[in-house]
């Protein structure tokens, strides 16, 4: 989010749905789409049946994999040597579009430059990747009219993030291929309504809105409507929080709402440790959570199916959401929560209807002025719509950008924080799988879903497996620098041999216990994707083959 | 495009339309079991048969293209003949169970039943018989109610593009299954009970939790970021199933999470009242290397209070976070606090809890869990 908005002015997915099934090429990098996206998963497979070409760069041979022309298996974290190479390609075959790249970017001279030393041949000596497959990744891409690019955590959720999203916008820009209906750039959003949450202003340096909190005219704007005065300075990420109330000691009390840091954040010890270390915390949820569960206050809250409100997707598209049941017991919802505690505060938050609420949002910021609940009765509208008879944004930057031109940015590659070495020779990738959600406080109380996905597993290629005389459904030790977990081990050809997968679901053998808390020092995204950890068969591991 | 006239009214479609597409666009009904717009044609259940001026015989109207100046009739005693005789056929060897049956009043086999009177058959015989049930999970597979319309395999190659099942065996053998015979094992998506024409698919968490009389609520899938348009049928207070309309961005299609992960609303985990901390703090930081920090809380012994939290009031839960929310900002300055939102909720809570943050609070530290 953070790198698509500093090159465009926005950071959210350029297109919409129903554009996926009218590009002709889709790249997918970085994103499992089937299993964490799985509808618009099926709506690539759709594009590939309509006669799109699919390119995948992925480590894993995920099930799209399948439907694809191409496939570049690269070593986890080397996405910006791929990028940059396919892009040495591109360059040196002259597919540029260079009207666009004239009258709406800037910088170009200088990022054409550092592209000089990424040819194919580099390229593979980083990824691993045939330089072919490079060459050839380029020619696909490079000759497309509608081209789309997808990409989830595989990209973000690196020490280099950001510098990755910037070669995927870099690629996008040079290619002219944006601003046009199913061509662009589209990161996935992995929850209901992250795109929202981000929206409205839950982030430490945007008022709703992406309005800037240390823009002293912004800050007076909400000054004004929120009748107080606000503080100027920047605030604490939620990696920074962690990282503030476990050594710092500057981070006092947290409230926490609908969230399970403990088992979603990198490094559970550390998270922990830090949750432990404050004088006072504040956990609201459905549930009992890990997180929870050192709360020094928990609140009831309710779910999706019984408050009313809206959602906004990934594409950007506001929807209603509707009460169904009443809540359980004397649980309330988040809005009367909230609103309560500010009261008891000595402000006064006062809302007959959830509606008004939506209608002060949109009144500090325009993109949403010109969407009602009324409107959205039956279908959603994407933002930005300003006016009443305004149908919406299926696909963003027609016109122009936001900031005026775009701008190209100089990424160079620089290996992830922490790669396998002697000691602990496995390069750990951590991700979701289809049936269970998150940290599994939903699905992993769902009999079906449990019988289908009862236990946390490992991915490992039969090569490595054989090394280490580790046999299929298996128990091993997994470790970290940071911790251990006793873990089934699937022997499988999913993964590129040298590298393991664990999806963090699953509280028992807890992928987080191992990852590490590293950050991309912008975004401030842990690195989830790549660690260092070492595989050894357990000693027990012979009951628990004779017991199960 | 091209123009042809059906029962003597004009319509106008696209080329490489079937008579069906030009029939259903003047909203004239012609019954089929088989068809989905969605899917490839299939022409397999013979019941969308249409009579053409200057062809010998009927043909199948969802396998033949429009042409111009085409003239069809897609009624006749002949045509109804006909396709009652199939019908008849398709029953001859069908349970006659639709009392118990889940789809009753949402069977499309029922309601042609109905509309052409068949109340007795000519044509009962043999019937399939299957003693193994599937065991899977999720999706009941009634193969006897089976009517062999083929949408179930289309939608899991075409659109899932998952290919769990096909058409196996021969003649009155013949039936849908997984490879070998085996039991179900694929994304349990549950497209195909979403097109499944009778009761032979169907949701094994919905089963005798009631056909009828549910109140249906559309809203918006809770889980990844799609923003699946679902509608959920509630009774007595409690979401009994998930479905989705065909007109919905996400064209009615769910994965398994949007279309069977809806227990967790009416789990007995879900907490109920407020609680407060008794135990001290340092019980949660120990824990043995793999699990993370998990108080003896059995199913039930929250509500009964435990070791580490008791019940309390929400006056009581919310006066003291205020109060000592106040005790710290004044202490060590508003910066002190943190804020996590969620992207769970929906925006006008995440609206609140910033403005919450920023406006009673003090301080921008607020955040949620966009980079997880």
């Amino acid at each position: 989010m953070a790198g698509l908005a500093a090159v465009f002015g926005s950071g959210a997915m350029t297109n919409s749905l129903p554009e996926v099934e009218n590009h002709d090429v889709i790249f997918v990098i970085g994103s499992n789409t089937t299993e964490t996206h799985p509808i618009i998963g099926l709506k690539m497979k759709n594009a590939v049946r309509k006669g799109a070409e699919l390119i995948i760069a992925d480590p894993r041979r995920i099930d799209l994999v399948r439907f694809s022309h191409l496939w570049l298996q690269h070593r986890p974290g080397t996405d910006v040597a791929l990028l940059n190479s396919i892009m040495h390609v591109i360059m040196k075959e002259d597919m540029i579009d260079k009207k666009f790249i004239e009258s709406r970017t800037e910088g170009f001279k200088s990022f054409k430059d550092s592209l000089e030393e990424y040819t194919p041949e580099y390229g593979e000596r980083i990824t691993g990747v045939p330089k072919q497959d490079i060459i050839r990744a380029g020619h696909f891409y490079g000759n497309a009219v509608r081209p789309g690019i997808y990409y989830t955590m595989g990209i973000t959720q690196h020490t280099h993030g950001t510098e990755n999203v910037y070669a995927i916008a870099n690629l996008a820009l040079m290619t002219g291929n944006l601003g046009r209906e199913s061509t662009g750039v589209n990161p996935l959003r992995g929850q209901n309504n992250v795109q929202g949450a981000t929206d409205m202003g839950c982030i430490p340096n945007f008022y709703p809105g992406y309005q800037p909190v240390t823009a002293s005219g912004v800050r007076s704007k909400f000054q004004m409507a929120w009748k107080v005065k606000l503080s100027s300075a920047k605030g604490l990420t939620a990696t920074e929080m962690i990282e503030a109330a476990h050594d710092g000691n500057t981070l006092k009390a947290m409230y926490i709402m609908g969230e399970n840091p403990v088992l979603s954040d990198p490094n559970m010890k550390h998270t922990i440790k830090a949750l432990a270390n404050l004088d006072f915390l504040v956990v609201q949820d459905i549930f009992l959570t890990e997180t929870a569960q050192m709360a020094d206050v928990v609140l009831p809250a309710v779910c999706f199916a019984e408050k009313d409100g809206t959602f906004t997707n990934t594409s950007r598209r506001v929807q209603r959401v509707r009460k169904a049941v009443q809540p359980p017991g004397e649980a309330r919802e988040d809005s009367h929560i909230i609103m309560e505690l500010a009261k008891r505060s000595g402000y006064n938050m006062d809302y007959n209807l959830i509606e008004e609420v939506f209608e002060e949002s949109k009144k500090l910021w325009p993109a949403l002025a010109g969407i009602t609940y009324k409107r959205i009765a039956k279908t959603g509208l994407q933002w930005p719509c300003p006016t009443q008879d305004h149908p919406g944004t299926p696909y963003l930057f027609k016109g122009g950008f936001p900031r005026g031109k775009a701008a190209f940015t100089v990424v160079a590659y620089r290996p992830s924080e922490e790669l396998p070495d002697a000691e602990y020779p496995f390069l750990l990738s951590t991700g979701r799988q289809l049936f269970q959600y998150h940290t599994g406080s939903m699905t992993r109380r769902n009999d079906a879903i449990n019988a289908v996905s009862p236990a946390a597993y490992i991915e490992i290629h039969p090569k490595d497996a054989a090394v280490l005389g580790i046999k299929d459904r298996e128990m091993v030790c997994v470790t970290s620098r940071r911790g251990s977990i006793d873990i089934q081990a699937w022997v499988t050809e999913r993964p590129l041999s040298g590298t393991v997968f664990i999806p963090f679901h699953f509280r028992e053998a807890a992928a987080n216990m191992l990852t590490n808390n590293a950050c991309d020092p912008i975004a401030k995204i842990p690195e989830f994707k790549v660690c260092a950890v070492r595989i050894n068969r357990t000693v027990e591991s012979e009951e628990n083959v004779n017991k199960g | 495009m091209v123009t042809l006239k059906i029962d003597g009214q004009k319509v106008t479609v696209r080329k490489l339309s079937t008579i069906l597409d030009a029939a259903r666009k003047l909203d004239i009904p012609i019954p089929t079991l088989c068809h989905h717009p969605a899917l490839s044609p299939f022409g397999g259940c013979r019941l969308c048969l249409v009579e053409i001026k200057g062809s010998p015989k009927p043909v199948t109207s969802c396998t033949t293209f429009a042409r111009d100046g085409m003239e069809v009739k897609t009624t006749s005693p002949q045509l109804e003949n006909m396709r009652k005789m199939t019908l008849e056929l398709l029953l001859s060897d069908h349970p006659t169970d639709c009392m118990v049956c889940e789809r009753a009043g949402d069977c499309k086999l029922q309601e042609l039943a109905y509309f052409y009177g068949i109340k007795e058959n000519r044509f009962i015989g043999e019937r399939r018989t299957y003693d193994k049930k599937d065991g899977n999970p999720f999706i009941e597979r009634d193969m006897e109610k089976c009517i062999l319309c083929g949408q179930c395999v289309r939608i899991c190659d075409e659109i899932q593009g998952v290919g769990a099942i096909d058409f196996a065996y021969r003649g009155l053998k013949t039936k849908i299954c997984p490879p070998f015979d085996k039991d179900l094992n694929c994304e349990f998506c549950g497209q195909c009970v979403a097109v499944c024409p009778t009761g032979a698919l169907t949701g094994k968490m919905w089963k005798q939790k009631g056909r009828q009389n549910f109140t249906k609520i559309d809203t918006i899938c809770p889980y990844c970021g799609c923003g699946c348009n679902i509608t959920l049928h509630v009774r007595r207070n409690e979401v009994m199933r998930v479905s989705s309309k065909p007109e919905t961005i996400n064209e009615g299609w769910l994965c398994p999470k949007g279309r069977f992960g809806y227990q967790f609303i009416s789990s007995p985990d879900r907490l109920t009242k407020p609680l407060i901390r008794i135990a001290p703090k340092e019980y949660s930081a120990s824990y043995t290397r793999n699990i993370p920090p998990h108080p003896p809380l059995a199913k039930g012994g929250l509500r009964g209070g435990s070791d580490i939290f008791r019940e309390v009031s929400w006056d009581e839960a919310l006066d003291y976070i205020a109060g000592r929310l106040k005790d710290i900002r004044e202490k060590s300055g508003p910066d002190a606090i943190g804020g996590l939102a969620s992207a769970r909720c929906t925006n006008e809570e995440n609206y609140l809890f910033q403005k919450f943050m920023r406006a009673v609070i003090g301080t921008n530290n607020v955040d949620h869990c966009a980079r997880y």
